[in-house]
């Protein structure tokens, strides 16, 4: 049985080529997905991501549940309204998923989790809560619409009070803030630009949709949102990292925090791995020559075989990129098996593209 | 979706081929296949000379999503590319049939022509793909 956000009649009406992405009916473009990355990156455009799951977290320990849950430090969030994004991980330091932690109040903490990882999700944090008294529910009530882009907060505020208004012209970067008519504004997202992502009562997420059209925000789908992802260096679960790999080895040490005393899920296999070295790195990679890098495509280096983790054309650059995972140190004389063709790439440093510009080496 | 012009022959793997007045196959992929794979971004084209065999891969499409193998309708020699693809892929997407050809082929057996869909046979291919 295929599940449907609050706004799938929305794309039908808007003639949304629909594709089926973890058992939920998405658009993956509303015509071109080009054009919708471009106005992305030049003005303003919204995702419908309702089929990413928020759990709520309450109790008396729960900021002590999560110094042991997630892999970075719940401590650097000290106030509400602060989120922080993370791993959480398994005994072997395998990436179980990845999250976004907001500080509501402090008994109570909300995660928005992937949507393909939704279950098994939900029965790990359930199952770890358990010795720490914290309530976990699952806001299937919710939806989640993503506003990206350089115009896209300006756009959105004239639909908002104007208290609120006010308010989030203030908010500052991975913050969030209660709005009424049950609006839960953050400044973050997974495009590389500024914007909003809005958790709203499913119930009215069709008139918001509506309003932020009429506002000039044009809808995009997950096809731009996964370039445009790419673009800024963003994994993506399941294709850049899983069960079977580290933070260490998938570009993400920078959350992972080590502090001290703090006895997280996974910490003693990472700490293991560190002490002999991290056998395997995370690196970004430019195609001069005309071809596109993909998933799986395997990467010869001077230290042995790696494989392309995600790959695809950048609308921005207007060539190919990836993210790769690679033996060794090397950062010259690397090769991408390009359908029978070794053609060479250049390592760099991710992001490639952040606000709407290349980023210097790219 | 653009409508599918009568002269035109198809492949069940969404190529369309046109015989011209000189005798030559004109070969492309369908709208149908365009809209499939998405906005494109890449081409591959065969050279001017080769020898391509009917059923086997002879040029690449990339779109953004995907790469997608390209079959030789007839068996022959390419005898002309369209070489405009290489900066403006996306005119595939605008105009499958027309200007986003591919390339074309002098055919060494022209009866192979008569094995290939007509367009009614592939509208209702293409008609039941989408269920």
């Amino acid at each position: 049985m295929t599940k449907t956000t609050p706004l799938n009649a929305s794309h039908r009406a808007l003639g949304a080529r629909m594709v089926d992405f973890g058992g939920w009916d998405m658009p993956i473009n509303y015509g071109s997905q080009i054009e919708e990355h471009h106005q992305v990156r030049r003005d303003a455009g919204m995702f419908d991501v309702s089929h990413m799951t928020v759990v709520d977290l309450h109790g008396e320990r729960v900021r002590e549940f999560l110094r042991r849950l997630v892999a970075n430090s719940v401590d650097k969030v000290a106030r509400r309204g602060k989120a922080f994004y993370t791993c959480m991980l398994n005994d072997q330091g395998g990436v179980i998923d990845d999250l976004i932690v907001y500080c509501m109040e402090e008994t109570f903490f909300r995660l928005v989790v992937n949507a393909a990882t939704r279950d098994k999700d939900l029965a790990w944090i359930t199952k770890q809560a358990a010795a720490f008294d914290v309530e976990v529910t699952s806001r299937e009530d919710l939806a989640i619409i993503a506003v990206q882009g350089p115009r896209a907060r300006e756009r959105m505020h004239p639909l908002l009070g104007t208290e609120d208004r006010a308010r989030a012209a203030k908010l500052m970067r991975f913050s969030a803030m209660q709005a009424d008519a049950g609006l839960f504004i953050a400044r973050t997202g997974y495009t590389g630009e500024d914007g909003y992502e809005v958790v709203l009562p499913g119930a009215i997420a069709g008139e918001f949709w509506n309003g932020l059209r009429e506002a000039g925000v044009m809808p995009a789908g997950l096809g731009a949102r996964d370039t445009l992802r790419l673009e800024a260096g963003l994994n993506l679960y399941g294709q850049d990292m899983d069960e079977t790999t580290t933070p260490l080895e998938s570009g993400l040490a920078w959350t992972v925090a080590f502090d001290e005393g703090r006895d997280f899920i996974g910490r003693t296999a990472l700490e293991a791995q560190l002490s002999v070295g991290v056998p395997r790195r995370l690196i970004g990679l430019v195609l001069e020559e005309k071809g596109i890098l993909r998933h799986d495509q395997i990467v010869l280096t001077p230290a042995g075989e790696g494989r392309i983790l995600s790959g695809s054309f950048s609308p921005t650059l207007g060539k190919s990129i990836a993210l790769a995972r690679v033996p060794g140190a090397a950062s010259e004389g690397l090769r991408v098996d390009v359908r029978g063709r070794e053609l060479p790439v250049r390592i760099v440093n991710p992001p490639f593209v952040r606000e709407g510009k290349a980023q210097p080496g790219v | 979706m653009q409508e599918i012009p009568g002269d035109l022959k198809f492949l069940k793997s969404h190529e369309w081929a046109r015989i011209e007045d000189d005798g030559t196959i004109r070969v492309g992929i369908s709208d149908h296949a365009q809209s499939l794979l998405g906005d494109l971004v890449y081409v591959e084209l065969p050279n001017v000379g080769d020898d391509v065999e009917a059923g086997k891969a002879c040029a690449v499409v990339e779109s953004v999503k995907a790469a997608s193998d390209v079959y030789a309708p007839v068996s022959g020699v390419i005898v002309e590319v369209n070489a405009d693809l290489a900066d403006t892929p996306e005119t595939i997407n605008g105009d499958a049939y027309g200007d986003g050809w591919l390339f074309a082929i002098r055919p060494s057996a022209s009866e192979e022509m008569d094995e290939l869909l007509d367009p009614n046979d592939y509208a209702e291919l293409v008609e039941n793909d989408d269920h």
